[in-house]
């Protein structure tokens, strides 16, 4: 590891002030995901601000009937609130397929949304990655490419996001609140803030440099039947090959959304009205234009069998 | 690290000594190359001071701000208890109990947790006083070459208080229902515990055994 200078925020105008002043700063808060880059050097920070102490670490209700997530709640605690259990149980689903209890009581909100790819390429350091060093190249195009991505890839990256949680809120239409180095607040949808890699997969987010999650909000409970449903190689404490959040309704109607399978969370809300008529449909809709390699062109069949499985369940379910 | 001064000699320490006459010229080569490599930066390198408590005695530290909390309970502190395994969160060999929750040591720096509370395997029990968790995992066979068990041990405590608390798994049925304890929750619950050796059924039937038999 590289070493770092280290300072512990306590509100975040200062935490602001202090990412302005020190180029090459970055936040830690859980560090369940940058300490393991750090140690690997893919990260190489010059000074850390600790944003523990910036107290969003709670769970409030919004005024449209939503709740207001701090970005500092632990996975572990979101995943347990009594809310999200009852309004927002795909939230809560995604949460618990992920990582493992001890990383969970650990891993924030924000830090979640915020997790770089688990490519192998990119955590090999003897590997060209575009994603670590700008231009210089992708070893995954044509490597060992089942973990990877099938849809939204560029001829510079292959990468997968590899959150469930990002999944559910993607689902969930939730919001993420931010507020910028000068002090200037703003809300970008979820459906914005991951990018696709294009030519500049180094740049993961809508985050403006030096910008801070503060929080990430829900919109008002849709009801119906949630559920997630993680495809992996073993069945627990690993990352999806893919997985299938759903929403299904009473009358068949609902939304989906797909992790596994590119750079961000996959929704195509177009592709949602075919919901009623089942997998094939959506699947169709949801996955056109994907662009397997011949290691992951399964994931294109086992999401269309996983959203199958996850249909037939909400029908007994409901 | 005050108190190394009047630490007893352990057993890893004979070891240390023990290697170190071995084997001389080796210890002694890699240190001098080990030694341009830090000397030649030119900043000193950035330390921050750090206070918590561990297994209920307060500690004070000066710190390589890069050093993670199971650097400082190993290596300042000499809790060896805590093991290394893979050093980036996937055994759970290094977890300890952070204000009474599971973590994995070697994920999170000293440096955030000013005014913490750091439980490890030491601060459970001793020897001739036990933890039930160590001694149902001596009961039951709970290991084999025992590297893991700290780990296994902490977090198997850590997880019967999360589900005590009503924290939901993987595998629970119904989310709105306070979970109970089955086997299936049990192995979901401790599935970042990995043991090379292969005690897991043992593992089970301690931590069962702890839990009330409810598994």
């Amino acid at each position: 590891m590289k070493s770092f200078t280290y300072e512990r925020a306590q509100t975040p105008g200062q935490a602001a002030a202090a990412v302005a002043a020190h180029p090459g700063s970055r936040f830690i808060a859980g560090g369940t995901n940058l300490l393991d880059l750090m140690k690997h050097q893919i990260e190489a920070p010059t000074h850390l601000i600790d944003v523990n102490g910036l107290k969003l670490d709670s769970i409030e209700p919004t005024a449209e009937g939503g709740l207001r997530i701090g970005a500092l709640v632990r996975n572990s605690d979101l995943a347990t609130d009594e809310r999200v259990r009852r309004d927002y149980g795909v939230l809560s689903r995604a949460l618990l397929s992920g990582a493992s209890g001890q990383l969970r009581n650990r891993a924030t909100t924000a830090g979640n949304l915020l997790q770089r790819t688990r490519c192998v390429y990119f955590y090999d350091t003897d590997q060209a990655c575009n994603k670590r060093q700008p231009g210089a190249g992708c070893s995954a195009i044509g490597g060992a490419t089942r973990q990877l991505a099938v849809i939204g890839v560029s001829s510079a990256c292959i990468a997968t996001h590899p959150s469930d949680m990002a999944v559910a809120m993607r689902l969930l239409d939730a919001n993420v609140e931010t507020v910028r180095t000068d002090g200037r607040v703003r809300v970008i949808p979820i459906a914005d803030f991951h990018r696709l890699p294009g030519t500049t997969p180094h740049i993961e987010t809508a985050l403006e440099p030096g910008e801070l999650v503060t929080a990430v909000t829900l919109p008002r409970p849709t009801g119906g039947t949630h559920i997630y449903r993680k495809v992996r190689d073993r069945a627990s404490y690993a990352f999806a090959l893919i997985s299938v959040a759903a929403i299904v309704q009473k009358d068949g109607s609902g939304r989906v959304a797909v992790g596994g399978v590119a750079h961000k969370p996959w929704r195509v809300e177009a592709a949602e009205a075919a919901m009623p008529n089942g997998a094939k449909a959506v699947t169709a809709g949801l996955l056109a234009g994907a662009a397997p390699t011949e290691h992951n062109a399964f994931k294109l069949t086992l999401v269309e069998r996983t959203l199958s499985a996850v249909l037939a369940q909400a029908r007994t379910t409901s | 690290m005050e108190t190394s001064d009047s630490l007893t000699i352990s057993r890893r320490d004979l070891l240390i000594v023990g290697a170190a006459s071995g084997a001389a010229a080796t210890a002694i080569s890699s240190h001098a190359q080990a030694v341009p490599a830090s000397v030649s930066a030119t900043a000193p390198v950035p330390v921050t001071k750090v206070s918590f408590e561990v297994n209920g005695q307060a500690r004070m530290m000066q710190l390589d701000t890069r050093t993670t909390l199971l650097d400082a309970l190993r290596e300042t502190l000499h809790l060896t208890g805590t093991k290394k395994g893979c050093d980036h969160g996937q055994c759970g060999a290094c977890t300890v109990l952070l204000d009474g929750r599971r973590i994995k040591a070697c994920l999170t720096l000293a440096v955030m947790h000013e005014g913490a509370s750091v439980t490890t395997v030491e601060g459970l029990g001793t020897p001739q006083r036990m933890h039930p968790m160590q001694a149902a995992f001596v009961k039951h066979d709970g290991y084999q070459c025992g590297y893991c068990t700290p780990g296994q041990i902490c977090s198997a405590i850590g997880m019967l208080e999360e589900i005590r608390r009503g924290v939901p798994s993987h595998v629970t049925a119904d989310l709105t229902v306070r979970p109970l304890l089955s086997a299936s929750e049990l192995q979901e619950r401790m599935s970042g515990n990995i043991c090379r050796c292969g005690a897991y059924s043992n593992i089970v039937d301690a931590i069962t055994e702890v839990s009330g038999g409810q598994a």
